[in-house]
């Protein structure tokens, strides 16, 4: 995917001059970037790069090094299944492939139409409410397999 | 704001602060915690909010925010003061009967009070219910007697005081003597001594050096760090500040889990009002010392939780950790001195300036002081924050604090120490819980993730679990470690699908002991302590898996099936509309389902919706 240069340049120009250019950021700034465009696009990447003097390859082995950033585009949507231990032991496997049958695709996998983004996440920390889906980061806990696809509906 | 250019000075706004106070007003606290706001918490603070302004109240009643006072099963709480009313599980329904009633009126809406099922007793106030009675909350109680993002609050309960004893009064030595005696040791994992910890990096060579709050609170199923940046962070940032007082460091950085957005942002905001208070920044309270803290957050390793790991991060490279033949503490971020703690760590220093070395030293064993955090999960009633005495047994933390375990199902293992730590049977119940006592029964303390499990969770599955998790966490870097796990994960699987054959839990035994003797970090050291500990004490387990293909507990779908049970099915439907593979089928209104075992796929979905329990998994 190809975004135009100068508009690349000046969003992510702005994001490293947040922290000052200061190598050390560059996870943080990287998240930044990903929250702008919901992934880490090629351009963006050689941009952070040139702007904060690294290697591309050191930016490119921080990106795919740390599971929460993606190469990809993403869904409209996404949706994190937390499989944290307690969300395991209450049964969060279960919800996770009856999500997978309803969209089709696997974790770290996006929806053809761009509508979900299906990924999951070691804990959230809200333990009590386990097993927890959260799209978008909204929370819902104390989920069950007949809870998915209303859950799902709500959005479009 | 003017700044405050010294501990006099800070004295003084305390006081005004109090003066400024009624405390007979009455105050509506609600949990702003991330639990509280994931069981609809948002809607209960808005329909306050807009109670309050609809009646005319906002001269008469306080609304706090709150950080999360641990009772998470009962969220959203809500707690009335001065009369020390909790209310549980409040719905956006529920507020205008809080208002009218409790807070015009002074009665007590009954319906929301929390039932002490033991007793049959419905119990009014926050401070009688037995989930906190045998707790001691040395450093949770403030949760919820502050808004995280108003520093007023923490000062009125003498926040920062501490800070102001150090600056004026103690020279780095005599803080860091004062830390060793306490006995203070490492919340994050290691147990290392703080007070040693911060002599050496103090010693050691070199005029740069750094402090970092280690809050990439990764071990699934703990979330005691995450609760104290979020629901007290100022606490956090006092004990980070006179930890670098007495370490010689002018800079210091908080590491943060990308998953807590609600603890970065409560961190932002301290962070900035404790700067405008001349608390952090130049010339500290008018002391000279100078001290800044810069936020960074982590992108979901659980790797970076090791602490060279996090500082590799930290400098903006791939979080691999290194060998420690060179101590963090002599050459550790950008290869300066670097003092390391865990966020619960650094919130006990407050408490030990305050209170003094020798009063902490009371608390908890020997060789393990003080209070520690808890987040009790899994197949347990009361799941939330427990705050302990260091050697309360599990047994009186699973039950007298935890409540039981749910459903009447029947106790079958803790697991404490994370994907590091292991699981303890039932047998080991009156252990005392410290350091040294975890460790000789092959688990350990761990960040304290306390994870219940009943006769329906299955331990090969358990082991399967945290393999397959260190496996896909693992940097890569050495070779025990990364290929190691990989091969424990697949004869796990193997044996967990029926594939198990005559040998292979002694395999993963020599396995084990070859990652353990030849990783370079703790990732790799302890990773096969969930496998060796379930091997330990529930090796039946094991071998019902390998030899009679079976899994115990009712888990391990390869080894399963769903049956209905004909007496206790009537015929509603339910299931047939639940299965994704239509294999079950009505057969005749009000007459038992029947379940096609060659199109079940074992999903689970009529298991969950039937009501009536006529679905049994053998």
């Amino acid at each position: 995917m190809n975004i135009e240069g100068k508009k690349v340049t000046e969003k992510v120009g702005s994001i490293l001059g947040n922290y000052q250019r200061e190598k050390g950021m560059l996870v943080s700034i990287l998240q930044d970037v990903q929250a702008e465009y919901n992934y880490l696009p090629k351009d963006a990447l050689m941009e952070v790069s040139q702007g904060l003097d690294v290697p591309l390859s050191r930016v490119y082995s921080v990106a795919t090094f740390f599971k929460s950033f993606s190469l990809k585009p993403r869904g409209r949507h996404l949706i994190n299944v937390c499989l944290g231990t307690a969300c395991h032991v209450r049964g969060a496997v279960r919800i996770l492939e009856k999500i997978e049958r309803e969209l089709g695709i696997n974790p770290d996998e996006t929806t053809e139409d761009l509508k979900f983004t299906l990924e999951t996440v070691n804990c959230v920390g809200a333990c009590a409410l386990g097993p927890i889906v959260i799209v978008d980061g909204e929370y819902s806990g104390e989920m069950r397999t007949d809870k998915i696809i209303p859950l799902l509906d709500k959005y479009d | 704001m003017t700044s405050l250019g010294s501990p006099d000075e800070l004295e003084t706004l305390r006081k005004s602060i109090i003066k400024s106070r009624d405390p007979n007003k009455p105050c509506i606290s609600i949990c702003g915690g991330t639990g509280c706001l994931a069981l609809g918490g948002a809607s209960v603070i808005n329909a306050f909010k807009r109670g309050i302004q609809e009646q005319g109240l906002n001269t008469k009643v306080d609304l706090r925010i709150t950080g999360c006072p641990g009772f998470c099963e009962s969220g959203p709480l809500v707690v009335i003061e001065p009369n020390n009313i909790l209310y549980q599980r409040v719905t956006e329904e529920d507020v205008d009967q809080i208002i009218s009633q409790t807070i015009l009126k002074g009665r007590v809406v009954d319906k929301l009070l929390y039932l002490d099922s033991k007793i049959g007793k419905k119990i009014t106030h926050e401070n009688e219910i037995p989930f906190y009675t045998k707790q001691k909350r040395l450093l949770l109680a403030n949760n919820s007697r502050i808004d995280p993002n108003n520093i007023e609050d923490y000062l009125a309960l003498g926040g920062y005081a501490a800070l102001g004893k150090v600056l004026s009064k103690m020279s780095p030595e005599a803080v860091i003597e004062e830390v060793k005696k306490s006995g203070l040791r490492g919340r994050g994992g290691g147990g290392f001594p703080t007070g040693i910890k911060w002599q050496s990096c103090r010693e050691a060579e070199g005029d740069t050096k750094y402090i970092i709050c280690n809050c990439d609170e990764g071990d699934p199923g703990a979330f005691m760090d995450r609760s104290l940046m979020e629901g007290n962070p100022h606490s956090v940032l006092e004990g980070m500040i006179i930890g670098a007082y007495a370490i010689g460091a002018h800079q210091g950085y908080i590491y943060v889990r990308n998953e807590y957005p609600l603890a970065v942002r409560n961190a932002q905001i301290a962070i900035k009002q404790a700067e405008e208070h001349g608390l952090l920044g130049e010339n500290i309270l008018g002391s000279g010392f100078d001290f800044n803290i810069s936020i960074s957050r982590g992108g979901g390793a659980f790797v970076c939780g090791e602490s060279t790991a996090l500082m590799a991060s930290l400098e903006g490279k791939v979080g691999e950790p290194r060998a420690k033949y060179v101590h963090t503490v002599e050459k550790g971020l950008w290869d300066k001195p670097t003092g390391l703690n865990n966020v619960e760590t650094w919130a006990n220093v407050p408490l030990i300036i305050n209170e003094g070395a020798d009063w902490y030293a009371k608390i908890g064993t020997p060789k393990s002081k003080g209070t520690k955090i808890f987040s009790l999960t899994g197949k347990i009633n009361n799941t939330g924050l427990v705050e302990v005495p260091m050697g309360m047994t599990l047994g009186e933390i699973i039950y007298d604090i935890g409540g039981g375990i749910p459903g009447g199902k029947k106790f079958k293992a803790v697991q404490t120490g994370g994907p590091s730590g292991g699981c303890i049977p039932e047998s080991l119940l009156n252990l005392p819980v410290d350091f040294d006592e975890l460790a000789k029964v092959g688990s350990m303390m761990g960040s304290g993730g306390m994870i219940v499990m009943d006769e329906n969770t299955c331990m090969v599955d358990i082991a399967k679990y945290f393999i397959t998790f260190l496996e896909g966490e693992s940097c890569g870097k050495c070779v025990p470690c990364r290929e190691g796990l990989k091969r424990m994960q697949q004869i796990l699987t193997d044996i967990s699908e029926g594939r198990g054959k005559n040998g292979d839990v002694e395999l993963l035994e020599r396995l084990s002991a070859a990652i353990i003797d030849s990783s370079l970090c703790a990732l790799g050291s302890t990773a096969p302590n969930p496998v060796l500990s379930t091997i330990r004490y529930f090796r039946d387990e094991y071998e019902a898996h390998i030899k009679d293909k079976r899994c115990p507990a009712g888990v391990c779908k390869e080894l399963i099936t769903y049956r209905i049970i004909d007496e206790k099915c009537p015929g509603c439907g339910l299931c047939v509309k639940a299965c994704p593979q239509e294999a079950i089928t009505l057969v005749q209104k009000k007459k038992p389902v029947v379940l096609d075992q060659d199109k079940c796929i074992k999903c689970g979905a009529c298991y969950d919706v039937c009501e009536l329990g006529a679905i049994e998994v053998k």
